[in-house]
C-alpha cells in the first residue's frame, strides 16, 4: 500500500512536550518537512533558543547547539563562519529575539549573514509562565502586566518584520501564520523559500511565525487560533516585509 | 630556529594563535587590547581564516561558542569591562565543554576603571568569571615571548581538555615590544568526534548542549567535570623558581609585576637578603606544591599583585598558612616600582 503521509525524517520520535493547542508542533513540522524536500538534513546544523523551544535540538534529527538566551543569531554566525557549506538556522521566540536578543538579531542581519531564522510570535513569555513579552499587544494581561500592557508606562509592541525592513542587509523578511491550513500552507511555502535562499548562498532570511500560547492567554485552542485572527493579525499583519531575492542577478 | 621578530605583546598573541591553527577570531575594540583585533583584521584574510568585529563582546564570544561547536580552533579577546561581558558566554563554554581560547589584557577597574595595566581580575579569572560550577585554565605570560608560547600551549590544552584557557594578560604586557621567535608550530591534534560537522545521514545528531533539567544529571556532569579539573591540577601546574634555593624570604608575583620584582630581589641580593621569587605561570591550577616546597624554609612570603590583594590568598592556602604572607601592591592602573618592593623585602626581612 503507497504510504500518504508520514513523518518527516528530520523529524525525532521524542514526544514533544509543548502543551495542547500550542503551534510549535505545526511549525517544527514545516520545517522538518522544508529540510526533508531541500534534502539537506545530513548537512543541517540547528541553534535552539532559550524559551519553550529550548529543547528543540530532541526533536530535529539534525546536529544542534543550544545558545544563550538571544544569542542564537551570535552562535549561527560562529557556525556558518566555520563552515559556510553547513545550513544553519535558529528557533526562537520573541521574548529571546526581540527583548534580550535584539542587537544580535539586527547585526546578524546587517551582516546579511547566510542563515535562517524562524521567529515564532506568541506575544507571551511561554516557559516562563506568561510575562509580558516585547510582543505583546497593548491592553493585554500577563503575569507581569496584570492590569493589562499600557503602553505610556511599557512601551510599544516591538514589531520586527517591519523594524527588519529598515536593514539594508536583510534578504527575505516574512510574516505569517499557522491558525488554518490555508495559512499552514503559506508559512510552509515562506519556510521553504528562507533555507533555499541560504542554499543559494543568498543571506539573511527570517519568516515570523504569529502563533499561540493557549496555556498563556487563558485560552482554549480553538479560542486561541480565533485569537490570532480577531487581535494578533491586525497588530501584525501577514506578508513579505522584504524580499531582494528577484533583484539579484 | 624561527625567525627573531620585535612585536607588541598583543600582536604576538594574534599571530601565535594563527600559527597554532586558530583560523577564527572574533572581537571588539577595547583599550588597550585593540590591537589583537588589529592584527587579525589585517593577517586573517592573508591565511584563509575569518576575522569579523562583532556588535558586542557579548556577541563575540557567542560567535566562538558556534565555531567552537563545530570544532574548529577560536579565539576571543578583550580587556576587563568587555570580560566581564563574555562571562555569560564563557560559563555556557564550560557548560557544554568547548574548547577556545579567551585573552584578557587586564586594565583597572572596577567599572569603566581605567585604561593603565593591572592585574584586578585575578579572582574573576580564576574563580570562573560566570555562574556556575566551573574552572578555567589561566596561564599568565610575563614577557612578549610568553604571550606567544602561552597562546600556543593554551589551544593544545583546550582541546586536550575540552574547556576555555584564559591567557591573563595585563596592558604593560599587551603594549610593550620585545624580541619574540614563533617556532614553527606542531598544534596538538586532538580528535573531536563530539564536533557538529553536520551527521551527513551517517550518524546520529551532535548536540552541544549545558541543559539538564534532572539535578542528578546535572550534578553527574558537575562531578565528572571536577574529576577532570582535579587530573588537571595534578599534571598542569607551572611555576617559575628564581633564586628559591637558599631563600629565606620569598616573593612572589605573575605577568608584569614579576618583571619589576626580579629588579628588586637582585638589589636585595646585592645587599646581602636572601630572598627569591616564585611565578606562578598557570594561575589555576595554582601551583600549590611549588609554594609548599618552600613553606619551611622561608620565614615569610610577600605577594606583590597590581590590585587590592587576591592572589594573595592562594598564596596562603598554598603554604597552609604556615608562614605570614604580607602584601606588596599598586591598584587602579599604577604599576609598583622595585623600591617599593625593595622596602617590603626589607621590612619583612627586618633589615634596616
Amino acid at each position: 500500500m503507497a504510504v500518504v503521509f508520514s513523518k518527516p525524517h528530520s523529524l525525532t520520535d521524542k514526544s514533544l512536550h509543548y502543551c495542547p493547542g500550542c503551534t510549535h508542533g505545526i511549525i517544527h513540522r514545516l520545517v522538518a518537512e522544508v529540510i526533508d524536500e531541500l534534502e539537506i538534513e545530513g548537512d543541517t546544523i540547528g541553534v535552539a533558543s532559550v524559551g519553550c523551544s529550548v529543547m528543540a535540538y530532541d526533536y530535529f534529527n539534525v546536529d544542534f547547539v543550544q545558545a544563550a538566551h538571544g544569542r542564537a543569531p551570535a552562535v549561527a554566525t560562529g557556525v556558518k563562519r566555520s563552515d559556510p557549506s553547513k545550513i544553519v538556522f535558529t528557533y526562537q521566540g520573541d521574548g529571546d529575539l526581540a527583548a534580550i536578543g535584539t542587537a544580535e538579531t539586527v547585526h546578524a542581519a546587517a551582516r546579511r549573514e547566510n542563515i535562517t531564522i524562524i521567529f515564532i510570535n506568541n506575544a507571551i513569555y511561554g516557559m516562563t509562565g506568561g510575562q509580558m513579552a516585547p510582543t505583546t499587544l497593548p491592553g493585554m494581561v500577563t503575569q507581569t502586566s496584570p492590569y493589562g500592557r499600557d503602553v505610556e508606562a511599557v512601551g510599544f509592541p516591538i514589531k520586527i518584520c517591519e523594524l527588519l525592513s529598515n536593514i539594508e542587509g536583510a534578504t527575505y523578511l516574512e510574516r505569517v501564520t499557522v491558525n488554518n491550513v490555508a495559512n499552514v500552507k503559506k508559512a510552509k511555502r515562506a519556510i521553504k523559500k528562507a533555507f533555499q535562499n541560504q542554499v543559494e548562498g543568498k543571506g539573511f532570511s527570517l519568516i515570523e511565525v504569529v502563533s499561540t500560547c493557549p496555556t498563556n492567554w487563558g485560552l482554549s485552542p480553538q479560542k486561541s487560533l480565533e485569537f490570532i485572527e480577531t487581535d494578533m493579525l491586525p497588530a501584525y499583519p501577514l506578508g513579505v516585509y522584504k524580499d531582494i531575492t528577484g533583484e539579484e542577478k | 630556529m624561527g625567525e627573531k621578530v620585535l612585536m607588541k605583546g598583543n600582536e604576538a598573541i594574534a599571530e601565535a594563535a594563527i600559527r597554532a591553527g586558530c583560523m577564527h577570531y572574533f572581537g571588539y575594540p577595547i583599550t588597550p587590547q585593540t590591537e589583537v583585533a588589529a592584527y587579525m583584521s589585517k593577517r586573517m584574510p592573508k591565511v584563509g581564516g575569518v576575522f569579523l568585529q562583532a556588535e558586542s563582546e557579548i556577541a563575540a564570544i557567542n560567535m566562538v561558542i558556534g565555531v567552537a561547536a563545530t570544532g574548529k580552533r577560536v579565539m576571543t579577546s578583550s580587556s576587563s569591562p568587555g570580560i566581564s561581558l563574555k562571562g555569560e558566554g564563557i560559563s555556557y563554554l564550560a557548560g557544554c565543554d568547548l574548547p577556545a581560547v579567551v585573552v584578557n589584557v587586564q586594565r583597572g577597574g572596577p567599572g569603566l576603571g581605567g585604561i593603565q595595566p593591572s592585574q584586578a581580575d585575578y579572582w574573576q579569572t580564576t574563580r570562573g568569571g560566570g555562574h556556575g560550577d566551573y574552572h578555567n585554565i589561566v596561564l599568565a605570560p610575563a614577557s612578549v615571548q610568553e604571550m606567544a608560547s602561552l597562546t600556543v600551549r593554551g589551544f593544545d590544552l583546550a582541546d586536550k581538555y575540552r574547556m576555555v584557557v584564559m591567557i591573563l594578560a595585563d596592558g604593560t604586557m599587551g603594549q610593550m615590544m620585545e624580541p619574540v621567535e614563533i617556532d614553527n608550530i606542531e598544534p596538538l591534534k586532538v580528535e573531536k568526534p563530539w564536533a557538529l560537522t553536520g551527521t551527513g545521514m551517517k550518524r546520529k545528531p551532535n548536540i552541544v548542549n549545558s541543559l539538564y533539567l534532572k539535578p542528578n544529571e546535572l550534578e553527574k556532569t558537575n562531578f565528572d567535570r571536577y574529576k577532570k579539573y582535579t587530573k588537571i591540577a595534578e599534571t598542569e601546574a607551572l611555576a617559575e623558581e628564581y633564586l628559591m634555593e637558599d631563600a629565606e624570604i620569598c616573593v612572589t608575583a605573575f605577568g608584569i609585576t614579576s618583571r619589576v620584582a626580579k629588579n628588586a630581589i637582585k638589589e636585595a641580593r646585592a645587599q646581602g637578603i636572601k630572598v627569591g621569587m616564585i611565578r606562578p605561570i598557570t594561575l589555576w591550577p595554582f601551583p600549590k606544591s611549588t609554594y609548599m616546597k618552600h613553606a619551611d624554609q622561608c620565614k615569610a612570603f610577600i605577594s606583590v599583585e597590581m590590585n587590592m590583594g587576591q592572589m594573595i590568598e592562594d598564596v596562603q592556602l598554598a603554604i597552609e598558612c604556615k608562614k605570614p604572607v604580607t602584601l606588596c601592591n599598586r591598584t587602579g592602573g599604577m604599576i609598583p616600582k622595585p623600591e617599593e618592593i625593595l622596602a617590603k623585602i626589607k621590612e619583612v626581612g627586618g633589615v634596616k
